[in-house]
C-alpha cells in the first residue's frame, strides 16, 4: 500500500462476524483471573475502579478524623484529646484530604476511569505506569494511617512549614513520614497526568478535534498539565526537609545560610495551584451534567474552555497569596492582590455559563443535577469569601483563622465534593450497570447540603470574633462556644447525608434496576460504551462528529476498523485535528508495576530511617523495572513481521 | 452460510497506518516528553532555590572556594561532544540500521561511564559539603539530581544496548533508540545551566 | 449571609477586627465591609436568576430529547453573559482599588518618633523588649502583656526566637509573622485606653492553642508610670514568708529559666519576672493572674498545658506557698 492513510469504505458486516469479534476481544482484553491476576490487572477500568474505591475510603477516615476533631471543639478547655493527639488528627485530616483524597479522586480516580472512555479508546497510554502509580497511592495512604495507629503520625499541619517541622523542632520520625508520603501522591499524581495528557493528545477518536473535545477532558487536561508543573515546588521542598532532617543538609537553618521563607515560597508554588487541581475536575463535571439534564450543548464551550485554562496559568501567579503576613514587599502585595482577583473573571465566567445553560435549556431534576444546584450554593459562597483573602490588607485579619477554614470548605467540598457525589450518582450506572436509587439519593443530598451549611457557616463568623485555626482548644470565656457547638451538630447531619449515600451505593450495587448504555440520553463517547463497560470499552471504535458525540452523530456515522484485534492495537491520531496517523500496541497485564511498587514503597519508607536504603532499594528497583519493559520473544517475532515503517521518516 | 447480513455501512479502515512512528507521531515520545517536563520543572526550582539562598545570604559562597573549574569543564566538554555520536545514531535509528545502532549504544554506555567517573571527581572537588552551610547543601542537591539522571540514563542505554544484540530487535526498538537519544540531548541540556550556576555564579556573584 | 449580617452588631469584643480601636483596624474594617456588600448582593443576585432559571421550565417524569436552542435565545443570552462579566471586571476593580488604598494607608504611619517595642516569639509566649537607644542598658523586659501610649505611633519590631509565629491583636491591625532570621515590623496606634487580647496565629506545635498576650493602652501619664516603674530592679521582699519564698526562689530550678534583676537569677529561658505580679494573667493569657492559679501553676504547669518549657515543681506546701508570696510581690 503506498499511501499511510485512513480510507472511508463501505463495508458489509455480518451479525455472527460481529459476535465472534466480540467473543476474541474480549479474550484478547480480558483481565488475568485468580489471585495472582488481580495484581496483574493493567485496564484503566479496573484500575479506575480501585481509584476510586480507595479515595473514598481515605475520604470517608479523614472524615472521621473531623469528627474526633468537632468533639474535641465541642466544649472549651476540653480534654477529650490531649494536644498532641489532636494536633496529629488535624494533620492527618488536611494530609488525608488533600493527598490521598482530593486529588486522587478528583483528578486520578474520574480520569482514569472516564478520559479513555470519552476519548473513543480501549484503554489509558502506559496502562502499566498507571497500574504503578495506584498501587503507590495505595501503599503510601495504608503507610501513613499504620503510622498513625502507633502515635507516629504527622502533628505540624498539612503544610509542614519549617523550622517546626525541621530537625530541631520534630524529633522522631513523624515529620519524615509525611514527607514521604508526598512522595508517594506525587509520584503516583505525575504519572497520571503523563498518561492523561498522551491520551488526549494521541488517542482521541478520529473527528475529535481540540474544539470538540468535552469540556470534562479539557479539564482534566488543564488540570495534569497544573500537576506537571506545580509538583515539582513540593517535590523539591520536601525532599530538601527531608534531607535536612535525614542527612543533616541545612536548607533551612537560618543560622548557616538557610532561610524558613524558601520553603513556603517552594510549599506555595505547588500548594496554591493545587487548589485548582481539586476543583477544575469538579467545574469540568458541573459542565458536563448541566449539559446532560437541561437537554442542551453547554453554553459557552468557547468560553468555558478559555476559562479553565486562564485558571491554570493564573494560578501560577498567586502563591504568595499565602504568605502576605510573611512581610512581603509593598509591590509584590499588589501584585498578587491583583492577581487573586483577576482569577475571579474566569470563575464568574464559567458560572454565568452554566447559568444560561440552565436558564435557556428545560431542567431535569434528577440527583446528579441536585448535587450541582447545590455545588453553585455553596462555591459561589466560597468564591465570595475568597475575595476577602485575595484583598491583602483584609487577608491580615481573617488568615489563619476560622474565617479562612470556612472560606476553604465552601471552597473546596463545594468546589469538588458535591461535583463528586453528583458524578457518583450521574456515572454510577456506567461503572457499575445498575441505576442508584433517587429517593435515597435526594435525602443523601439534604442532609449532606443542610448539614455542611450547619458546620461550616458559623466558622466564618468565628473567624471574624478572632478564633485563630488549628487550635486544640479555646478559653471559656471567648465567646466562641454557642457557635462550636452548633458546627459539631452539624457535622452529625453531614456523617448521616454520607451514610445514606453509602446505603444507597450498597443496596443498588444489588437490587438497583438494570441500566441501559445511556440512561440520562446523554452526549458523551462514554455513554455509547455498554454500562459496564466491556473490558474493550468499545466493540467498534467510534469516530465524532460534535461536541455531544452522541447528540451530534450523522445518521451513518462511519466507525474504525482495520486494527488487529489478536493484540490489544490501538488508533494513535493527530493533536489538532485528530487525523488517524497510526498504530501502536497497549501492554498486556504483567505482575511488575505491582513488584516495582512493593520495591519502590521499601525504598521510600526506608530512607526515612537509613538515606542508604535510597542505594539499596535501587538495585531491585531497576530489576523490576527492566522485567517491566522486557518484551517477550513471541511478542517481538509477531511485530517484526507486521511491522509498517512511518514513511518519510 | 446461514449469516444473517446487516445493511452495508461506512467505516474507516485504519489497516494501512504504520505502527513504527517517530517524534511526534510515537505516544512513547509524548510520555518521554512529559517526564523531561517534570523534570525540568524540578531542576527550574532547584536553580532559583540557589539564587534565592544567594539572595538572602551576605557572603557567597559563605567562607568556602567556589568548586575548582577543571573537572566540570572536561565533562561538560564531554557533553557538548557527545552530542555528534548521538545525533548521528539517531538518525541511522529512523533509517532502522540496526548496525549503527548498535555502535551508537555501545559508543552511548562508554561515554555514561566517562561521565560517571568524570563527575566523581567533579564532587571531591566542590569544596564543600552538604552539612556545612545552606550553600553546600543547595550545590550537591543539584549535583546529586543532575547525577541521579546521568545514572537512569546509563542504565537505560546498557539495556536498550543488550536487546539491541539480543533477538528482540524490531521496529519499536528503534523507537527507543530514538528516545534514548532525545533523553540524552535533555540530560545534556539541563547540563549547561548547572554548569554555570554550579561554577561559575559563586565566581559571578561573589562578594 | 443573612445570619453574617444579623450577626454584625454582635461583633463586641476584646479580640475581633470588626471593633477597631485604631486607625489601623478601622481602614481594613471599611474595605472588610465594602467586600462584604458587594459580594452579598452579588451572590444574591446570582442564586436568583439561577432559581428563576431551573424553576421556570424543568420537565417532569421522563427524560426529554436533546434539542437546538434557537439562535435568538442564545444570541441574547450572550449579551447577558457579557454584560454580567463586564459588571464582574467592574466590581472587582473597584475592591482591588479599595483594598490598595487601605493597604497604603495602614502603612504610611511609621514614623521615626514612634515608640519602639521588640516582641520575640517563644514557644509558647511572648517575650516584650522595650529598646532605650540612648541609654542601651535600661531596657523594660516583660512578657505577654504590651504597654502602649494611646494616641502614640507603635512601631512593632518582631522576630522568633524559634519556630515561625504570627503576632495578631485584631483590635489594632492585622497580623504579622515573626519569624527566625527576619525582622519584621508592625507600625500601629491605639485610640483610646483599654485592654485587648492578641494571640499567636501561626500553628507553632503543641500550645499554639495557648500563646495569648494583652495589649494595654493607656495615657501618656499612665503608661510613663508603668514604664518607670518596669525600670526598677526587682523590690525587696518585705514579709517573713516572702523573704523565704525568694530562697525557695534562687535554690530551686527556677532560676535556671527566669530573671528577676536585682537577685542572681538572670536566665532567659522563660519570661522575665521581674514585675509579674504586676501582669494581669499568666501563661501567656492561658490563666488569670491570682494566688491560686500562680500556685497551681509552679506545682504542676503541665497538668495546665501540657509540653511547655515550665516542667513540674515538687515541693512541700509552705516552700510553695512562701514562694507565691514572693512572687506575688514582684510589683
Amino acid at each position: 500500500m503506498s499511501e499511510q492513510k485512513a480510507q472511508l469504505v463501505l463495508e458489509v458486516a455480518s451479525r455472527e462476524s460481529s459476535e465472534r469479534r466480540a467473543e476474541n476481544l474480549t479474550r484478547v482484553w480480558a483481565e488475568p483471573a485468580g489471585v495472582w491476576g488481580w495484581f496483574k490487572a493493567v485496564h484503566h477500568t479496573t484500575i479506575g475502579k480501585r481509584y476510586i474505591v480507595t479515595a473514598f475510603a481515605f475520604f470517608l477516615a479523614a472524615g472521621l478524623l473531623a469528627g474526633a476533631m468537632r468533639l474535641q471543639l465541642a466544649f472549651p478547655e476540653a480534654h477529650i484529646m490531649s494536644p498532641d493527639m489532636y494536633n496529629q488528627v488535624f494533620t492527618m485530616h488536611g494530609t488525608v484530604m488533600m493527598f490521598l483524597f482530593a486529588v486522587p479522586m478528583m483528578f486520578e480516580a474520574l480520569s482514569v476511569y472516564l478520559v479513555p472512555l470519552m476519548v473513543g479508546t480501549r484503554n489509558i497510554a502506559f496502562p502499566r505506569l498507571n497500574a504503578f502509580s495506584y498501587y503507590l497511592f495505595l501503599f503510601g495512604g495504608l503507610t501513613l494511617f499504620a503510622f498513625f495507629f502507633v502515635n507516629s503520625g504527622p502533628d505540624r499541619g498539612w503544610f509542614a512549614y519549617v523550622p517546626l517541622s525541621g530537625p530541631d523542632y520534630t524529633p522522631g520520625k513523624r515529620a519524615d513520614m509525611w514527607a514521604q508520603l508526598i512522595t508517594f501522591t506525587e509520584v503516583s499524581a505525575l504519572a497520571v497526568a503523563v498518561e492523561v495528557v498522551v491520551t488526549v493528545f494521541k488517542l482521541r477518536a478520529p473527528g475529535m478535534s481540540l474544539n470538540r473535545i468535552p469540556v470534562f477532558v479539557w479539564g482534566q487536561v488543564v488540570t495534569a498539565f497544573m500537576v506537571i508543573f506545580a509538583m515539582p515546588g513540593v517535590v523539591i521542598a520536601s525532599t530538601m526537609l527531608l534531607l535536612d532532617r535525614t542527612a543533616s543538609t541545612q536548607f533551612y537553618n537560618p543560622a548557616v545560610g538557610g532561610d524558613v521563607l524558601l520553603y513556603q515560597h517552594l510549599f506555595w508554588w505547588f500548594g496554591h495551584p493545587e487548589v485548582y487541581i481539586i476543583f477544575i475536575p469538579g467545574t469540568a463535571i458541573v459542565s458536563t451534567i448541566i449539559a446532560t439534564f437541561s437537554r442542551r450543548h453547554v453554553f459557552g464551550y468557547m468560553a468555558l474552555v478559555l476559562s479553565l485554562i486562564a485558571t491554570g496559568f493564573i494560578a501560577f501567579g498567586l502563591w504568595v497569596h499565602h504568605m502576605f503576613a510573611t512581610g512581603i514587599p509593598q509591590m509584590s502585595e499588589s501584585f498578587f492582590t491583583a492577581a487573586s482577583m483577576m482569577i475571579a473573571i474566569p470563575a464568574g465566567t464559567q458560572i454565568f455559563c452554566w447559568i444560561a445553560t440552565v436558564a435557556t435549556g428545560k431542567v431535569v431534576l434528577r440527583t446528579p443535577m441536585l448535587w450541582v444546584l447545590g455545588f453553585f450554593f455553596v462555591f459561589i459562597l466560597g468564591g465570595m469569601t475568597g475575595i476577602f483573602v485575595a484583598s491583602v490588607p483584609v487577608d491580615l485579619q481573617v488568615h489563619d483563622t476560622y474565617f479562612v477554614v470556612a472560606h476553604f470548605h465552601y471552597v473546596l467540598i463545594g468546589g469538588a465534593v458535591f461535583p463528586m457525589f453528583g458524578a457518583f450518582a450521574y456515572w454510577f450506572p456506567k461503572i457499575t450497570g445498575r441505576m442508584m436509587s433517587e429517593r435515597l439519593g435526594v435525602w443523601s443530598f439534604w442532609l449532606f447540603t443542610i448539614g455542611f451549611n450547619i458546620t461550616f457557616f458559623p466558622m466564618h463568623i468565628l473567624g471574624l470574633r478572632g478564633m485563630p485555626r488549628r487550635v486544640y482548644t479555646y478559653p471559656a470565656g471567648a465567646g466562641w462556644t454557642v457557635l462550636n457547638q452548633i458546627e459539631s451538630c452539624g457535622y452529625v447531619l453531614l456523617f448521616l447525608g454520607v451514610l445514606v449515600f453509602l446505603v444507597n451505593v450498597w443496596r443498588s450495587l444489588r437490587t438497583g434496576p438494570i441500566a441501559s448504555s445511556n440512561p440520562w440520553g446523554a452526549g458523551g463517547l462514554e455513554w455509547a460504551a455498554d454500562s459496564p463497560p466491556k473490558p474493550y470499552n468499545f466493540l467498534d471504535l467510534p469516530t465524532v462528529n460534535g461536541r455531544e458525540a452522541l447528540w451530534d452523530a450523522a445518521p451513518d456515522q462511519p466507525i474504525v476498523a482495520g486494527l488487529h484485534e489478536d493484540v490489544r492495537e490501538m488508533l494513535t491520531t493527530r493533536l489538532m485535528d485528530a487525523e488517524p496517523e497510526g498504530r501502536d500496541e497497549f501492554p498486556e497485564p504483567t505482575i511488575w508495576p505491582f513488584v516495582a511498587a512493593v520495591v519502590t514503597t521499601a525504598l521510600f519508607i526506608g530512607s526515612i530511617f537509613r538515606p542508604v536504603a535510597v542505594s539499596i532499594g535501587a538495585i531491585p528497583l531497576a530489576i523490576a523495572l527492566i522485567g517491566w519493559f522486557w518484551p517477550t520473544r513471541q511478542e517481538s517475532a509477531r511485530r517484526r513481521e507486521r511491522d509498517i515503517w512511518q514513511k518519510n521518516s | 452460510m446461514a449469516e444473517e447480513f446487516v445493511k452495508p455501512r461506512r467505516v474507516l479502515d485504519v489497516s494501512a497506518l504504520p505502527d513504527v512512528t517517530f517524534a511526534s507521531r510515537s505516544i512513547t515520545w509524548w510520555g518521554t516528553l512529559g517526564m523531561m517536563v517534570i523534570e525540568a520543572g524540578v531542576f527550574a526550582l532547584a536553580l532559583a532555590s540557589y539564587l534565592y539562598l544567594h539572595s538572602r545570604s551576605a557572603t557567597w559562597p559563605p567562607g568556602v572556594l567556589p568548586p575548582d573549574l577543571l573537572w566540570g569543564t572536561i565533562n561538560t566538554a564531554i557533553f557538548v561532544l557527545s552530542m555528534i555520536p548521538t545525533e548521528w545514531y539517531r538518525r541511522r535509528a529512523r533509517q532502522g540500521d540496526t548496525s549503527s545502532v548498535q555502535i551508537g549504544l555501545v559508543l552511548a554506555c562508554i561515554i555514561g561511564v566517562a561521565t560517571l567517573l568524570v563527575r566523581y571527581k567533579e564532587m571531591t572537588h566542590l569544596n564543600t559539603d552538604w552539612t556545612q552551610s545552606a550553600y553546600g547543601s543547595i550545590v550537591w542537591l543539584i549535583m546529586g539530581l543532575h547525577i541521579t539522571h546521568l545514572l537512569t540514563d546509563w542504565v537505560e542505554s546498557v539495556v536498550l544496548t543488550v536487546l539491541f544484540f539480543s533477538p528482540h530487535i524490531e521496529g519499536k526498538r528503534f523507537v527507543d533508540a530514538e528516545e534514548n537519544a532525545s533523553y540524552w540531548y535533555f540530560v545534556v541540556i539541563t547540563w549547561i545551566p548547572i554548569y554555570f550556576i554550579i561554577y561559575w555564579a559563586p565566581r559571578w556573584l561573589r562578594s | 449571609m443573612i445570619a453574617l449580617l444579623s450577626a454584625v452588631p454582635g461583633f463586641r469584643g476584646p479580640q475581633t477586627p470588626l471593633d477597631p480601636a485604631g486607625p489601623q483596624a478601622l481602614h481594613i474594617e471599611h474595605t472588610l465591609f465594602l467586600i462584604f456588600w458587594i459580594t452579598s448582593v452579588v451572590t444574591v443576585v446570582v442564586l436568583t436568576v439561577l432559581a428563576f432559571g431551573v424553576l421556570r421550565q424543568h420537565a417532569k417524569g421522563e427524560i426529554p430529547p436533546p434539542f437546538e436552542v434557537d439562535p435568538q435565545t442564545e444570541r441574547r443570552a450572550t449579551w447577558i453573559v457579557g454584560s454580567a462579566i463586564g459588571v464582574t471586571v467592574i466590581l472587582l476593580f473597584v475592591m482591588m482599588i479599595s483594598s490598595f488604598i487601605t493597604s497604603h494607608r495602614t502603612a504610611v504611619l511609621a514614623n521615626s518618633s514612634a515608640l519602639k517595642i521588640n516582641v520575640y516569639g517563644h514557644e509558647w509566649w511572648w517575650e516584650i523588649e522595650y529598646p532605650n537607644e540612648e541609654q542601651p542598658y535600661r531596657i523594660v523586659r516583660t512578657a505577654n502583656e504590651i504597654h502602649v501610649p494611646a494616641g502614640t505611633i507603635v512601631d512593632i519590631h518582631g522576630t522568633s526566637r524559634d519556630v515561625i509565629h504570627s503576632f495578631w491583636a485584631p483590635n489594632i491591625h492585622g497580623k504579622k509573622d515573626l519569624l527566625p532570621g527576619y525582622w519584621n515590623d508592625l507600625t500601629v496606634e491605639v485610640d483610646h485606653p483599654g485592654t485587648w487580647r492578641g494571640q499567636c496565629a501561626e500553628f507553632c506545635g503543641l500550645q499554639h492553642a495557648h500563646m495569648a498576650f494583652n495589649i494595654v493602652a493607656q495615657s501618656r501619664e499612665d503608661f510613663n508610670n508603668w514604664y518607670n516603674a518596669q525600670l526598677k530592679s526587682a523590690s525587696e521582699p518585705q514579709t517573713p514568708q516572702a523573704i523565704h519564698g525568694r530562697e525557695v526562689f534562687l535554690s530551686h530550678p527556677c532560676m535556671m529559666c527566669h530573671t528577676i534583676r536585682g537577685t542572681t537569677a538572670n536566665s532567659t529561658v522563660g519570661p522575665d519576672l521581674t514585675h509579674v505580679a504586676s501582669r494581669s494573667m499568666i501563661a501567656a493569657g492561658t490563666l488569670v493572674n491570682n494566688t491560686g492559679n500562680l500556685t497551681g501553676w509552679i506545682a504542676n504547669a503541665q497538668s495546665i498545658k501540657p509540653g511547655c518549657r515550665m516542667p513540674p515543681n515538687p515541693m512541700d506546701a509552705n516552700d510553695l506557698n512562701d514562694l507565691v508570696a514572693y512572687v506575688e510581690s514582684l510589683r
